[in-house]
């Protein structure tokens, strides 16, 4: 890595000072507005909107493996979400999804 | 001056945020570790995750920066990862009108996918709960999370040294948004959504900075609410 003390520093602020802008977007600035009803009914899908795509990718081609798809961890990913969509329950998905994948590694060594 | 009962709505915040831990120990962990590796020093790594507060962007920053990225490419490949926020900020933002700047200003800074994830959730879920009570909620949910995220950041950068690629940590996060997504799958219209951000963000996966995942996003909402709309228009 080429960076000097003070370009990190510019890099730390900057990233912060714009990730914050984001966040702040709509809570702040325009947070007074009042949204038309199709603008609020777009708005609730968007958790399982961002989500699913963003988890997806390092399912299919994880960082631990260096990219390499891994049967242990869809195996533990297939079982969270199978653990969370029958009991709603996130706490239930995260333990039982975990253990599962351990068993698996270990299956598998 | 809260006239409404600050601490049950926080308590149960603080429950409902405990799990998260798990997914803020490792990634913090991991982070300290990683950034420590490539050069930062621990004021730097701290300062990082304190200012920033966004795992997953800050990571994208330090793998730019190990590939010797331009500083515009490192900022925006970065903030792109972070732009999903714009659309939490957006959907957060009618249950917490009326509260003051800087409360809303502090929502802001505590808002990353759990926090987001969990305070939409309860939000829709209690109609009864005056802002004042979403916002002890928000507080008490964020608490758990973030203390694991900071110390166990700092965790890893002190110690520097590494976790045996053996754990699967780096497989940490994907299960526990997983687990916050699965409980949501509760109609067709969040079924199709994130069936459609998942096939999209893997079909676009070769786009640069994560703008692939901003468009099965988009995409994602789009079919969403168009099937609610299209569910709820014969009952009239």
């Amino acid at each position: 890595m080429n960076f000097t003390d003070s370009e990190i520093w510019f890099i730390i602020i900057s990233l912060g000072i714009g990730t914050f802008v984001i966040r702040f977007s709509f809570l702040g600035a325009f947070g007074q507005i009042n949204l038309p009803p199709y603008a609020l009914r777009l708005l609730r899908y968007t958790p399982v909107a961002v989500m699913p795509g963003m988890v997806a990718p390092l399912i299919l081609w994880p960082a631990g493996t260096g990219g390499e798809t891994d049967a242990a961890r869809i195996v533990g990913a297939f079982v969270a979400i199978a653990l969370g969509v029958y009991f709603k329950n996130t706490l239930a998905a995260i333990f039982g999804g975990g253990i599962t994948l351990y068993l698996m590694l270990f299956l598998l060594g | 001056m809260s006239t409404s009962t600050p601490r049950p709505p926080f308590w149960y915040g603080f429950r409902t945020g405990l799990p998260f831990v798990f997914a803020a120990l490792p990634f913090g962990m991991l982070f300290g570790i990683v950034a420590t590796e490539a050069g930062f020093d621990i004021f730097q790594v701290m300062s990082m995750t304190i200012i920033v507060i966004a795992g997953a962007a800050q990571f994208t920053a330090l793998a730019q920066m190990q590939d010797n990225a331009p500083i515009v490419i490192v900022l925006a490949a970065s903030l792109a990862v972070n732009m999903r926020m714009a659309m939490y900020s957006a959907s957060l933002a009618p249950y917490l009108k009326g509260a003051a700047l800087w409360k809303r200003a502090a929502i802001a800074y505590g808002l990353v996918d759990f926090t987001y994830a969990v305070g939409i959730t309860k939000f829709e879920e209690r109609t009864d709960w005056t802002v004042a009570d979403r916002l002890w909620f928000y507080l008490g949910c964020a608490i758990p999370g973030f203390i694991f995220w900071y110390s166990f950041t700092f965790l890893g950068a002190w110690f520097g040294q590494s976790i045996p690629p053996a754990f699967a940590l780096d497989f940490a996060p994907a299960i526990v948004f997983l687990s916050i997504v699965a409980p949501m799958l509760k109609s067709t219209a969040h079924v199709a959504a994130a069936l459609t951000s998942v096939v999209l963000a893997i079909a676009l996966a070769f786009m640069p900075f994560s703008s692939g995942l901003m468009i099965a996003a988009v995409v994602a909402m789009l079919v969403g609410a168009e099937i609610e709309r299209r569910q709820l228009e014969p009952a009239k």
